[in-house]
């Protein structure tokens, strides 16, 4: 459990170190490259931390202050796969932003936001208190609202100032709820909070605080009606940050937050989400096939691919909660390839407009050939993780008795297959222009950090698989079973 | 009365971020709402007629307890001014760069985006 801890300070130094670059180094350029370097190894670090603490189950209290006065931060089979899923995306993420950057200006203010982000991911998912969830919360939306904007374009400004008052609004719900909760109970330890609510549920008072969590949760994690803000925000990032955002930032921010607190501390009803996840897969598909911006249309189907995590975890059955973490860890991994691919399109080409493009195989090879895996992967075609997860989540709705669920499931998985066949068809197959003839591969690095992703796309399949299951899904979903048992994890 | 009144205020602020045109009123409807909120959290703790949670050697610890404000909301107010404060901080600047790019602080001119 000691070593958890490195995950939040190692980025959180790593953001400091980069941003205090100026006053040592006086050359521009070797700046850009020490910051390229430092900001490598600290995901590569906290990727190795993250992915070798599957199986810890346990606290720690910071500055050795206990429990209910100090901080205690707190790991469960939730967020160990959590934190592997985050840290993984966040390695392929700065590996592809060392060429991809270098479009922008001041990369070294991008990396320090950028692990700051991580800082706050990985602090939100290890957190056991409530103020102290707040607290990271805020700390990887503000440098996701600075990421977002950070090309400084009227599109780009304008999306930041959507997502922030989205985002500040959500917040705002947020800090109230855990005043009520404060006000309620006298503690902001989540465990403990969790043990007064299972000895005296306080029903009516208890309502109105875990409404106002919900739809702060929802703001975060785009969950439809509370989207407005991720179309605009996700594409107008830069590409390894939209991969990020909609990869893992709306799932850690929205989906572990809200299942969390509704499960393991108010130990409420869950039932209710599952229509949110169905008015999110059919509203959103549509949304997302209709869009002629590559990034656009990727924003909106992360909607629609939202809704289904968020109806398996709705239909409470282990069956159906194991379907739905199986699919965030796919989504996370396949939406990310997808972004990182469009990213490196218009990176080569200067355009996300898909009418545009045309032939790209024959030019980008790697990159055609892994956004087609990663497009059969979203779709759910047979041998890539995709199928299996959304499989297992239809399966889980038939059997928990609610037909009309499946179909409406399988039907938007069909409108994503159209839609990335739509992609595939008008980027990378046909015939190419002229003027797009002499384009080249993506960068080294680009192509790598793309195709260790791909390779996890098929990879990840073997999740299912007893022996693996056991260390990494199995724990999670015990985890969330166990409703208020989650604090015996804290003596 | 006075939790009506900080309601209230919450409510005017969320008003003003849904309803008004101008940017900057935007923001101010956003640092209403915040203050709302950080009004809401030392209340919690408040209690009539307290002292400062300060213990001295020569008071009795149970007796303290019972006439101090309660010292936690107001660690956790703290907290909460500065994450606004960095918000506020950041959308103002925003508003100052969309100004550059648009010329206008009027939302229902800055639409280039469909979303």
């Amino acid at each position: 459990m000691e070593r958890c801890i490195y995950l939040i300070l190692l980025p959180l130094g790593g953001a400091f170190i980069i941003a205090a670059l100026n006053a040592v180094v006086k050359s521009a350029k070797l700046r850009n490259i020490i910051s390229d370097i430092l900001a490598n190894l600290v995901t590569l670090a906290a990727a190795g931390i993250a992915l070798a603490s599957f199986g810890i189950k346990g606290s720690y209290s910071v500055g050795a202050w206990p429990p209910p006065f100090g901080i205690n931060l707190v790991a469960d089979g939730f967020s160990t796969l959590m934190l592997a899923t985050v840290n993984t995306i966040a390695f392929c993420a700065t590996l592809y932003s060392v060429n991809y950057m270098d479009q922008y200006t001041s990369k070294r203010h991008y990396y320090s936001l950028f692990l700051l982000m991580l800082a706050g991911m990985n602090g939100v998912l290890l957190s056991g208190d409530f103020f102290n969830m707040f607290v990271f919360i805020e700390i990887a939306s503000i440098s996701s609202y600075a990421l977002v904007g950070f090309g400084t374009e009227a599109e780009e400004l304008e999306a930041s100032f959507k997502y922030m008052v989205m985002g500040g609004i959500a917040s705002a719900f947020m800090l109230l709820a855990v005043a009520m909760l404060y006000s309620s109970f006298g503690v902001l330890n989540m465990a403990d909070i969790a043990r007064a609510i299972a000895v005296s549920p306080r029903a009516t008072t208890l309502k109105f605080p875990l409404f106002l969590f919900i739809i702060a949760f929802a703001i975060k994690g785009a969950i439809i009606p509370f989207h407005a803000w991720l179309p605009d925000a996700h594409p107008s990032a830069p590409a390894p940050v939209s991969a990020m955002l909609s990869g893992v930032l709306i799932k850690t921010l929205g989906i572990y937050a809200m299942t969390r607190i509704i499960m393991n501390i108010f130990a409420a009803d869950v039932t209710g989400l599952a229509p949110l996840g169905i008015i999110s897969i059919i509203i959103g598909m549509p949304l997302a096939l209709g869009q002629t911006d590559i990034k656009r249309l990727l924003a909106y189907s992360s909607i629609s691919q939202v809704g289904y995590i968020v109806l398996g975890l709705g239909l409470g059955t282990p069956l159906g909660i194991f379907g739905a973490l199986f699919h965030l860890i796919n989504h996370s991994i396949f939406k990310s390839l997808l972004f990182l691919n469009s990213g490196a399109v218009a990176y080569r080409l200067g355009t996300r407009e898909l009418n545009d493009m045309g032939g790209l195989n024959k030019v980008m090879p790697i990159t055609g050939g892994t956004s087609f895996i990663a497009s059969l992967s979203i779709a759910g075609i047979p041998p890539f993780n995709g199928f299996f997860s959304k499989l297992i989540i239809i399966l889980a709705c038939v059997k928990a008795g609610h037909t009309g669920f499946a179909l409406w499931a399988v039907a938007g998985s069909i409108l994503t297959l159209s839609s990335f066949m739509k992609v595939q068809k008008l980027a990378f197959f046909g015939e190419i222009a002229e003027q797009h003839k002499k384009i080249k591969e993506a960068p080294l690095l680009m192509s790598v950090s793309v195709v260790i992703l791909a390779v996890l796309c098929i990879a990840s399949s073997f999740l299912l698989l007893p022996g693996l299951r056991n260390i990494t899904l199995q724990p999670a979903v015990d985890a969330l079973l166990a409703g208020a048992e989650y604090a015996k994890i804290i003596k | 009365m006075i939790y009506t009144l900080c309601m209230a205020l919450f409510f005017i602020g969320l008003y003003g971020i849904c309803c008004k045109k101008n940017l900057i009123k935007i923001v101010l409807g956003f640092i209403i709402m915040d203050y709302a909120v950080n009004l809401f959290i030392i209340l919690i703790g408040y209690r009539k007629n307290g002292i400062a949670p300060i213990l001295d050697k020569t008071m009795d610890v149970k007796k303290f307890a019972l006439s101090s404000v309660d010292p936690m909301p107001q660690a956790m107010v703290l907290t909460a001014i500065v994450i606004g404060l960095a918000v506020t901080a950041l959308l103002v600047a925003l508003c100052v760069r969309i100004y550059e790019r648009y010329g206008t602080f009027d939302i229902t001119k800055i639409r280039k985006l469909r979303g």
